[in-house]
Parts: C-alpha cells; sequence; structure tokens
C-alpha cells in the first residue's frame, strides 16, 4: 500500500513540472505586454517601457523561468493584478467561500443522487427509472449559467425566497468569521442569525453547481446497481431467498459504491468550472469569482496561480480517492 | 502456420466486432430514447443546413427602427412567432441561422479534439514503454486544468474569434480521448486475437494499426457523440465569459444566451429561446450517445 | 508640452472630481447631523448604506490608486487640502481655508484649525508638509507609474529619480510657517496647479498612522503589490467616514466619524460591496440587499423609474465617435470619408441603444462646453448620398476594417457590440465591404488602435474636465497614429486657441477649430451619453458628480 502511494506520488513530479513549464509558457504567449494591462488606455510607451525595466523581462528567458519555478515552490504565486495583493493570500482568502459552496453542492448531488439511482435501478424499466434518466440527461445539458441565471430569477427576484447575491447580508454588521466558512462560522460564534443567513445564500449556487454532478451520480449509481444486480452472487443471495432488504444492505450497496466513489473524486474538476459561471452569477465572493474576474483584467497571475493549486488539488484527491478505494476493494492494489 | 491464416483468424475475432455493432443497432432501433435522440439531431443538423432556406428573414443585420428605446424588445406576433431580438431582428430566424453556428462548433472541435486524442492515444497505447508515459503524464497534466479555464487559457493565446473557441474545446477534449483510446488499445492488445497473431509472427505494426486500432475506436466513438453536446455548451460558458465569434451579427446560441441575461426581466423569450435551443442539440447527442454506450455495452447484452 | 497639457488635463479634472465635495448639507431632509451619532435613533442614521461597486477597490491610499472604483471610496475617508465647489469646477477651501502667492511659485497655505485625523491624532502645518514630502520621496515600486500614477501626471518626477526617461519633478519643497501655515514651492510659476490638488489622490492621510501600519509597496511579478498595511488594512484620514473593516471579495465597511470637522455624515454605516455582473447589480437594487450603484444599463433606466427608484442623471460630458486612420487606404480619401459619415444612421442608434437624454454628436465635444459650434458641418443620414460620394471617391467596391472592443463597456459606450453590428449594416448597406476586428479592450484593442493599426475604430472620450482642450485639444493638437493625418491649419487653430487667455477669443477659435475639424472629418462623433445612478426607493441627498467621485457623507433614508 505504502510502496503504491509513494509511487503515485512520485508521477505527480513530472506532471506539476509540465504544468509548471506550460504556465511560464502560456503567460509569454499572451499578447500585450503586462504593463499595459496594469495601466490599460492610459499607457505611454515610455511608462509601458519603465515597468519592463522594473519587472527584468529582459533576463534570458530560462533565468525568467527557474525563478519562477523557485517562487511558485514556495506557494509565491506573485501579485494579483487585480487586487495587488498576493495570489495565494487572494486564494486563501476566498477558498472556504468556494469550499463550502462546492462541498453543500457535493452533498446534495451525493444525497439525492444516489438514493435517486439506486430506487431507479431497482425499478428498472419503471417511470421512476425513466423520469430519473431523463432528468439526469437533461440537467447534463443545460448550461450552468443558464440555470443558475433562472434559478435567481425565480426563487430569488420574483418569489423573493432566497437572495441574489453574496454569501452574507452586507448590512449584517459584528458578524465574526474566526473560520472563514460562514455557516460553521455562525455555529461557531453563537450567531444563529448570521448561520441562517448564510446558508439561505447558499442554498441558490449550491442548487445551480450541483445539478451537473447530481445527473452523473445518479446515473452511474444506477448502473452500478444494475452491474450488480446481475452479478451471480446477488442472484444467488435472491435465489437462496434472503429477503430483498439484507441483499441490499450486504451486497448490492456496498458493492455498487465502489465506483460511485471515484466519480464523486472525479467531480472536482467540474465543480471548479462550474463555480467559475455559478459565483459569478450570484456574485458568491469565492475563487471561481475571482478567476472570473481575472479573465476581463488580465489578472494572469491569478488565473496561473489558480490552476496550479487547482491542479495539484485534483492530482491528489484522485490519490487519495484511489488509495481510498484500494482499501476498501483489495483487487485493486493487486493491480 | 501461414500468414494467411493468422489473418484469417483474426478476422474470425472481428467478425464479432462487427456483430456487435449490428446488433447494437438492433438495440438501438428498439430504444425510445436513442429513437428521440437521434430524432433530435437529425432536427438540428436539417435546420442547420437548410437555415437559410428555412429561416423567414434573413436577420443578420440589425433593424433599429423597430426599436423605440433601449430596453425595448418587441415581443411575438403573427409576422415573428417569436418577436424581435433587442436589435429588431427576426429572434426565429436568428435562432434557426444559430443552429449552423454550434452544429459547426460541436464538429469542429470534435474532429479536432479527436484527432489530438486519437494521435496521442495510438502513440501512447501502440508505441508503450516510455512514450506511454509521457503521453499518460502530459494527459494527466491536461485533465487536471478544470476544463473552463483551460479553454479560456487556450483561447486568451489565440485571440477573439470562433476558431479560438473551436480549437479551445477540441484541446480540452484531446486527453479524454486520449486515455479512452489508450485503455481500450491496452485491453484489445491483449485480447486473444491479438496474442494470437503476435505468436503467429504478425508485425507489430500491422496488429496495432490493422487491427487493434480499429478495434478499439468503438468507446471513442461513443465519447465523441457526446463530446458534440459537452462542446456545445462549454460554447455557450465560454460566451457567457466573453469569448465567442469576431462577428456578433452571426447568431450563435451560447452568446445569444450569455448576451440577453439583461433582458431576463422584460423579455425572457431572448434567454429561453436559446437556451431551450441549446438543451435541446445537446440532449439530442446525449440520448444517443449513452443509448450507444449502453448498447455497445456486453454488460447489457444479456 | 506634453507634460504641460497633462498637468492642465489633471488640473481642471481634478477641480470637477470634487465638486460635490463642499456641498454640505446639499442633501437637506430633515435628519440633523448628529443623528448618525445615536446609534439607536430610529431614524434612516442606522441602517447601513450599502453601494454596490462594479470592481473591488485595489487599495484605499489616494496615492497609490488612479481607478475610479478605489478614488469612490478614498473619497470617502479622506480630503485634500482643497476642494471644488458642487457642481462646478471653482477650488473651495477644504483642509486649507484659504491659499496665495506672489509669483505663482512659492504658495501660502493656511490650514483649517482643529481638524483631526481618524487615528485621534492632529491635521496640522506639520502633517500636510509630511504628505507632501512622502510623495515626492517615493522610491522603488512607488516610483511605479501604475502607482503613483497621479502625483506623476501632476508634479512629473520625484527627489531621486530611479530611472533616468523620468521627467524632473516640478514640486521643489514644502516648509511650514507655525502651526497652520505651510508654503509649497514649485520650479515654474503655476496657477493651475492649485486645483490638481483637489484630486483624491492628494488627500491628506495620517502621518503616524502610515508610521505605524507602513506603506511599502514591492514590485512582485507582473504587479505591484502594496505590502505595507495602511492602504489595506488601516487608512487613516480626516474625512466623513472612517474606516472599519475590509473583507476582501465581500465587503468593505466605513462608519461615521464622530470627531469630524465639517457637517457629519447622516448614515452611520457606508458598506461596498462589489458586483461585477450588470445585471445581478440591478436585481440587488430591487430585493434591496443594497442602496446603490452606479452606470444603470440603459436598458434599466425607465423601467426602475417605473417601479419607483431613484435614478439620478449624470452630465453628459462625453463623446463616442468613429476614428479613421487615414494612413491606411481608402480612408485618406475624403470622398470615402463623409460616405462613411453620411452611411451612419446616428439617430437610430442613439435612439434605440442609449439611455434617455442622450443627444447625436455632431462634433467631437458635447454642447455644454465652450467653443461648442453649432455652424459645423453635419453629415445626415442619406444612403444615396453615400452611395454617389463612394461613386465620385473613384474606389471602387471600398473594403474597409471595422474594429471594435470586446470585454468593455464604457459611459459613451454601453454596448459596443450593439453599435458595431449597427455600424456595419449602415456601411454595407450603403456598398461598402465590412471586414469584421475585434480585440480585447486592453491591451490589444487599445494597443491597435493608438498604433494605427484599426482603420475605422470605436472609442470615445470621458472629460478629465469640462473645457474644450479636454476634447478637441487632447484628439487634434498634434500629429497622432490613431489618426495619422498631418493637417498644421487644425494643429495650429488650437495651438493658438489653448495660449488665448481671453475667454471670448478663445471660445471663437475653439469653434473655428471645431469647424474645420468637421470639415476635414477625421472621425465620426456620433454620441454624448447620458450616465445614470440607481437608488434605492428610500435614498435621498445623493448629488451626482460629473465624475464619480460622489460624497456620500451627504445622503440619507427618508
Amino acid at each position: 500500500m505504502l510502496r503504491f502511494i509513494v509511487r503515485r506520488l512520485l508521477v505527480l513530479v513530472p506532471v506539476l513540472l509540465g504544468l509548471s513549464i506550460a504556465l511560464f509558457a502560456w503567460v509569454r504567449a499572451l499578447p500585450g505586454s503586462p504593463a499595459q494591462a496594469l495601466l490599460g488606455e492610459r499607457a505611454t510607451q515610455a511608462q509601458i517601457d519603465l515597468i519592463n525595466r522594473q519587472m527584468g523581462l529582459d533576463e534570458p528567458i530560462y533565468v525568467q523561468y527557474f525563478r519562477f519555478l523557485g517562487k511558485i515552490v514556495q506557494f509565491d504565486f506573485g501579485t494579483s493584478v487585480q487586487t495587488n495583493q498576493p495570489v495565494l493570500d487572494e486564494m486563501i482568502r476566498r477558498f472556504p467561500a468556494t469550499f463550502e459552496l462546492g462541498v453543500t453542492a457535493l452533498l446534495l448531488a451525493v444525497v439525492v443522487g444516489v438514493p435517486l439511482g439506486y430506487f431507479a435501478a431497482r425499478r428498472g424499466g419503471t417511470w421512476l427509472d425513466s423520469a430519473t434518466i431523463t432528468g439526469s440527461l437533461v440537467g447534463i445539458t443545460i448550461p450552468v449559467f443558464f440555470l443558475a441565471y433562472m434559478l435567481k430569477y425565480v426563487f430569488a427576484v420574483k418569489l423573493g425566497w432566497f437572495p441574489n447575491t453574496g454569501r452574507q447580508e452586507a448590512r449584517m454588521l459584528n458578524v465574526e468569521h474566526p473560520t472563514g466558512f460562514y455557516v460553521l462560522d455562525g455555529l461557531v460564534t453563537g450567531n444563529m442569525a448570521a448561520f441562517w443567513d448564510a446558508i439561505l445564500h447558499l442554498v441558490l449556487p449550491a442548487v445551480a453547481l450541483a445539478t451537473i454532478p447530481l445527473a452523473i451520480i445518479a446515473r452511474i449509481t444506477r448502473a452500478a446497481v444494475l452491474d450488480v444486480l446481475n452479478e451471480d452472487y446477488v442472484r444467488t443471495a435472491e435465489s437462496k431467498g434472503l429477503t430483498a432488504g439484507v441483499v441490499t444492505r450486504r451486497h448490492v450497496l456496498r458493492n455498487a459504491l465502489l465506483p460511485v466513489t471515484t466519480v464523486v473524486g472525479l467531480q472536482f474538476g467540474l465543480l471548479m468550472s462550474g463555480a467559475i459561471l455559478t459565483e459569478t452569477v450570484f456574485a458568491f465572493p469565492g475563487v471561481g469569482k475571482f478567476v472570473a474576474d481575472a479573465i476581463p483584467t488580465r489578472d494572469y497571475p491569478s488565473i496561473q496561480g489558480f490552476i496550479l493549486v487547482i491542479a495539484t488539488l485534483f492530482v491528489l484527491i484522485n490519490l487519495v480517492v484511489d488509495v481510498a478505494y484500494g482499501l476498501i476493494d483489495p483487487r485493486v492494489r493487486v493491480k | 502456420m501461414s500468414l494467411g491464416a493468422a489473418e484469417a483468424a483474426i478476422t474470425v475475432a472481428e467478425e464479432q466486432g462487427g456483430g456487435l455493432w449490428r446488433e447494437a443497432v438492433k438495440r438501438l432501433s428498439r430504444n425510445p430514447a436513442a429513437i428521440i435522440g437521434a430524432v433530435l439531431i437529425a432536427l438540428f443538423v436539417f435546420v442547420a443546413i437548410f437555415a437559410d432556406w428555412l429561416a423567414p428573414y434573413t436577420a443578420m443585420a440589425p433593424d433599429l427602427s423597430q426599436i423605440e428605446g433601449p430596453g425595448h424588445v418587441p415581443g411575438p406576433s403573427a409576422e415573428h412567432w417569436l418577436g424581435l431580438d433587442d436589435n429588431g431582428r427576426d429572434l426565429l430566424s436568428r435562432i434557426i441561422l444559430g443552429a449552423r453556428q454550434s452544429l459547426l462548433v460541436g464538429v469542429v472541435s470534435l474532429l479536432f479534439g479527436m484527432a489530438g486524442g486519437i494521435i496521442l492515444g495510438l502513440l501512447a497505447g501502440g508505441l508503450g514503454g516510455w512514450v506511454d508515459s509521457t503521453v499518460m503524464r502530459l494527459v494527466d497534466m491536461m485533465l487536471a486544468i478544470p476544463g473552463l479555464l483551460f479553454a479560456i487559457g487556450i483561447a486568451a493565446m489565440l485571440g477573439q474569434g470562433m476558431t479560438a473557441v473551436m480549437i479551445a474545446i477540441g484541446v480540452v477534449n484531446i486527453p479524454v480521448f486520449a486515455r479512452l483510446l489508450r485503455g481500450q488499445m491496452l485491453a484489445q492488445r491483449e485480447a486473444d486475437y491479438a496474442l494470437a497473431a503476435k505468436s503467429l509472427g504478425v508485425k507489430r505494426s500491422r496488429i496495432i494499426l490493422g487491427h487493434v486500432f480499429p478495434n478499439s475506436l468503438t468507446p471513442v466513438i461513443v465519447q465523441g457523440t457526446l463530446t458534440l453536446a459537452t462542446a456545445i455548451i462549454e460554447a455557450a460558458g465560454l460566451a457567457f465569459l466573453g469569448l465567442s465569434g469576431e462577428d456578433p451579427s452571426i447568431p450563435e446560441w451560447g452568446r445569444m444566451l450569455a448576451e440577453s441575461q439583461r433582458h431576463l426581466a422584460n423579455a425572457p423569450q431572448l434567454v429561453i429561446a436559446p437556451g431551450v435551443a441549446i438543451v435541446l442539440a445537446a440532449l439530442g447527442f446525449t440520448l444517443l450517445g449513452e443509448a450507444l454506450r449502453e448498447a455497445l455495452d456486453p454488460k447489457y447484452r444479456r | 508640452m506634453e507634460a504641460r497639457k497633462r498637468l492642465s488635463a489633471v488640473v481642471a479634472g481634478g477641480a470637477l472630481l470634487l465638486a460635490a465635495a463642499a456641498c454640505g448639507g446639499g442633501g437637506g431632509t430633515g435628519n440633523q447631523p448628529g443623528e448618525s451619532t445615536q446609534p439607536s435613533a430610529g431614524g434612516g442614521g442606522d441602517k447601513a448604506f450599502v453601494w454596490a461597486l462594479s470592481a473591488e477597490p485595489k487599495a484605499l491610499d489616494g496615492a497609490y490608486v488612479s481607478d475610479g472604483e478605489s478614488l469612490r471610496v478614498v473619497r470617502q475617508i479622506f480630503e485634500g487640502l482643497v476642494g471644488t465647489k458642487p457642481g462646478a469646477t471653482d477650488v473651495v477651501p477644504a483642509l486649507a481655508t484659504k491659499w496665495e502667492s506672489t509669483d505663482a511659485t512659492n504658495w501660502t497655505f493656511t490650514l483649517k484649525q482643529g481638524v483631526k485625523f481618524h487615528d485621534g491624532t492632529d491635521f496640522n502645518a506639520e502633517a500636510a508638509c509630511w504628505n507632501f514630502e512622502r510623495w515626492f520621496n517615493f522610491k522603488g515600486a512607488q516610483q511605479n507609474p501604475a502607482v503613483s500614477y497621479y502625483w506623476q501626471t501632476v508634479f512629473g518626477g520625484f527627489a531621486k529619480n530611479e530611472d533616468p526617461e523620468m521627467t524632473p519633478s516640478s514640486y521643489k519643497g514644502c516648509k511650514t510657517e507655525g502651526a497652520d501655515k505651510i508654503v509649497i514651492s514649485l520650479a515654474s510659476p503655476s496657477a493651475s496647479f492649485i486645483s490638481a490638488l483637489s484630486l483624491p489622490s492628494f488627500s491628506m492621510v495620517s502621518p503616524a498612522a502610515i508610521q505605524k501600519s507602513g506603506d511599502a509597496v514591492e514590485m512582485k511579478g507582473d504587479a505591484p503589490e502594496f505590502t505595507g498595511k495602511f492602504a489595506t488594512e488601516a487608512p487613516v484620514g480626516t474625512g466623513p467616514y472612517k474606516f472599519v473593516s475590509w473583507a476582501r471579495g465581500d465587503k468593505l465597511t466605513l462608519e461615521a466619524f464622530d470627531g469630524y470637522h465639517g457637517e457629519k455624515a447622516k448614515i452611520k454605516s457606508l458598506i461596498f460591496r462589489a458586483i461585477s455582473d450588470a445585471p445581478a447589480r440591478r436585481q440587488a437594487l430591487e430585493s434591496g440587499e443594497i442602496d446603490g450603484f452606479d452606470q444603470v444599463e440603459p436598458a434599466d433606466v425607465e423601467t426602475l423609474k417605473g417601479a419607483g427608484y431613484t435614478i439620478q442623471e449624470r452630465p453628459a460630458l462625453n463623446v463616442g465617435y468613429i476614428g479613421f486612420n487615414q494612413k491606411l487606404a481608402p480612408m485618406d480619401n475624403p470622398k470615402i470619408r463623409q460616405a462613411i459619415a453620411h452611411a451612419i444612421n446616428r439617430e437610430a442608434l442613439v435612439k434605440a441603444k442609449y439611455p434617455p437624454g442622450s443627444t447625436v454628436a455632431t462634433q467631437f465635444m458635447p454642447p455644454e462646453l465652450a467653443g461648442y459650434n453649432e455652424q459645423v458641418t453635419t453629415y445626415p443620414y442619406d444612403v444615396n448620398k453615400a452611395k454617389q460620394l463612394i461613386a465620385e471617391s473613384g474606389v471602387a467596391n471600398p473594403t474597409v476594417e471595422l474594429w471594435y472592443p470586446t470585454g468593455v463597456t464604457r459611459p459613451y459606450m454601453p454596448d459596443p457590440k450593439a453599435n458595431f453590428e449597427a455600424f456595419k449594416a449602415d456601411l454595407e448597406a450603403a456598398g461598402f465591404k465590412v471586414v469584421v476586428k475585434s480585440a480585447r479592450w486592453t491591451p490589444e484593442y487599445i494597443d491597435a488602435v493608438d498604433n494605427g493599426k484599426a482603420m475605422i475604430f470605436m472609442i470615445g472620450w470621458n472629460a478629465d474636465f469640462a473645457d474644450a482642450d479636454n476634447f478637441v485639444g487632447t484628439f487634434f493638437q498634434a500629429p497622432q497614429k490613431r489618426w495619422s493625418f498631418d493637417n498644421k491649419e487644425i494643429f495650429g487653430k488650437l495651438d493658438e486657441a489653448e495660449r488665448e487667455t481671453d475667454p471670448a477669443k478663445r471660445t471663437a477659435l475653439y469653434q473655428e477649430a471645431n469647424k474645420l475639424i468637421m470639415d476635414f472629418l477625421p472621425g465620426l462623433p456620433y454620441v454624448h451619453n447620458k450616465s445614470f445612478v440607481g437608488l434605492g426607493k428610500d435614498i435621498k441627498g445623493f448629488l451626482t458628480d460629473p465624475l464619480s467621485n460622489e460624497n456620500f457623507s451627504l445622503v440619507s433614508r427618508g
């Protein structure tokens, strides 16, 4: 097991190194100079030259790359053009928001998706099955931002059940945020109003963000359960006269959840792409919103840093999923 | 045994592959989801090809004389079934003409992604060894970047334009195809017919290019159908983030959807029409792709 | 020449910038100034005022920022030595009660007594001179043009210029004379520098607070980073609001300063939130999550008005125009330029796409300014005339490249894409073949325009100050690559107008210049756009400012 983990960790190194080269090359390949991005329409040539000299953009390219690499291994991703603050600080500051949103969405997807998929499979061919399949396919094909706008329009603008934007009512003063996770903060500080407010702010963005993973999880669960139901041992168990409940508990769910676990781990990248769109629609102050704002402001250090962090997390999460998978199912380790 | 006999043995093994497709088509024709998907796709492709002929108006040039002021969007009428857009153009015509652009995005980015993926997958699955490791690390790297950001990054380098969008979406799909093909090829290489051919002394390149590769394409084709759907959706996401075609007078669903958000309150048809069009087109490919996947999956054949 | 011109631009711009500053009590409602200090009072002072910015501020030290959203917040926390009269460009006292000079080189400022910074320290002569010396002695990354933009625009360089190409500073020094007088010395006589001091970038900061929190700036990677905490976590000024907290990405909270020396803020808590999505800002106003936002979309102006929201208009000191680059054929052909002017239906565009009150432009400056000429040559919409002119031009089947920017809205161009589509269709209707060119606003688009790569381009201008010179002088007084023409008559006329000190003669000269320009037709002006601020139904006393630096301490709930 340990060797497996170490080997997987070693594979990480070339991937991340390659990524750093790609990202470095990417910024150099972009049209326009950072100086123009900083000064915008007011830039004069003299000012642009001055800034370029200050940035040391005249050094050989490999020197620039190794300086870049030296910095990123120390988690120094440079300074955001949008905010003139360290990119890492901006990420750390906004990460709890995205994490809170992502986890809520994923929970929603699992809590709704798994039972839906399970019952669809058990009642194969019924209306529930067809509805689940169709619904999940529609869920996958709606552009996230379209869904987010519609949800917001109906439930926030028209019905007024939920807030439009943000993570917390701005007029709530004296709200403390010891952890940065607003829902948790409300509980920790005993501020129930803030707790409830934070939950209300999470609902619509989380629903929008959860749709695609929910659809995928429901379908994978359904397929996995169908697979297991067709396995000989389940048939045997059923023919032996074990009640459906026992079969479900002992065999079907446990075995079907294995592929589901993997899929849940893989939703991370999808959630991040979704967060960029969802957070923008709801002005939800997370990392996704920050990156969406980085695009028009040409805040490339932020995009660079974000991709590096997310890619590393993605690879690590997959590692964890694989290891967990291996722990549950010894057959994987042998392979 | 002669090489000819070896070839014959392989062909027999492959007959089963051909049978797989034949049976799949039979299964598909009995699956209502597949039929609905196929109908939606047929409709979509038909509309895209005959858009000029189907559209009641040309709907390219704005007609500002129809617009009384900012925020005024003429609603549905007998002449204009879906009303006009905020530039005084027939919305229905723009939706019809927009099919062309969406189909183009889907197909071109699919071809681009598929071609790149097949080259990488072939290298990795065919050559193995260090080529395989290198390619797979590259694929890992590409998969680790959130798709939307990856596409934005590519498009930022290429500049504004539909070509940039198509290439960006295509590139994002390369690792998906590469990984799929490689996995399938590795499995096929271990298949009985390939092992048999190898033991009979058929050249490796011939086994791989002539037999293993074509036999590994099935999941790639399934994935391709699904990619047509995601490409259309991804193009809409990019349009929302400000990346779309150069000429805004050419109708494009993603852009229409993204840019009419401001009219959600006063003219929801501007948002809903392109939104529904995107969902239906993507649904068609998804339905067919999923049905195809199930039909080709031996697990479901019992 | 260039430097002086920039100075005069910013000077008068600064005057406008703070137009609303000195307008104490302009909001005139029943609220008493002191009400906001009573936390338990049931009036409008309790409920926080929430303003949606379109982007997060960069920093809260005026000396370090030049973007509108940062300056909007800086304006609430800080004050400068001078301000401006409400709605006008006249310089009026702020932290200085009067100023005088015998030679226009050494200026004596008499400071207001009893003014305290938010940290309790005194604002006095020593503090004032300390501020000037701080700016003058900027080092390293502080000398980056992106950091100390306005200092460099107004005063040129620093005590020790670290870049050999930087211009020497026009600032010489500051001396205190007792506790309430300072003397600022310049390198050469200037009367106009006074109004430059009304820019929020020349706000007085607390020396004690800077020393405590630090104001370091470091160049890291591609951007300067504010490592000192003053600008980000602890800004201290003398303004009506004091800084409370800034949860970046979420909200920035200010609170009425009890010890304010002028009329105290009516609403106790002032909160800024960044909402970058325009429809989201409107929806947030409708749901009551925010109390106000700037740049209401044209399509929303009437809707929001109809729903009872307060929509306030801002003067249209801007112009949107299409530029022609004469280096690129066929734009060198005057008949072609005229044909384009006749081909484009400006009335239809302005009516359909611009908010009510916007007008079709006939020349490169708005009618509010002296020098506007009612008699310039006009080019009414006439497709047949356009076709005839093309025929006369000798250019068969003219092909033109039409550029438009993406990723941007400007006050004079709320939806560049819509303008582009209208122009393209109009040009095609007249027989032009149009090649579509688009680029991101910064840097590619600006770069293409400024370096003469764009044949026909959509751009415009927002006033820095209310003067003809800021419009036609900026555009046409010297050869520029974006136009690529060399018309000595126009350059000469504008030089003459700028030098003229007699207002009547000056006006006449600018009128002549406008006539010359519109005959020559270097581009086609098409709109003077009104911009709007959207406010909650219960908001009173908000005064729009021509350059968007509104004073929130006047706002109350009614």
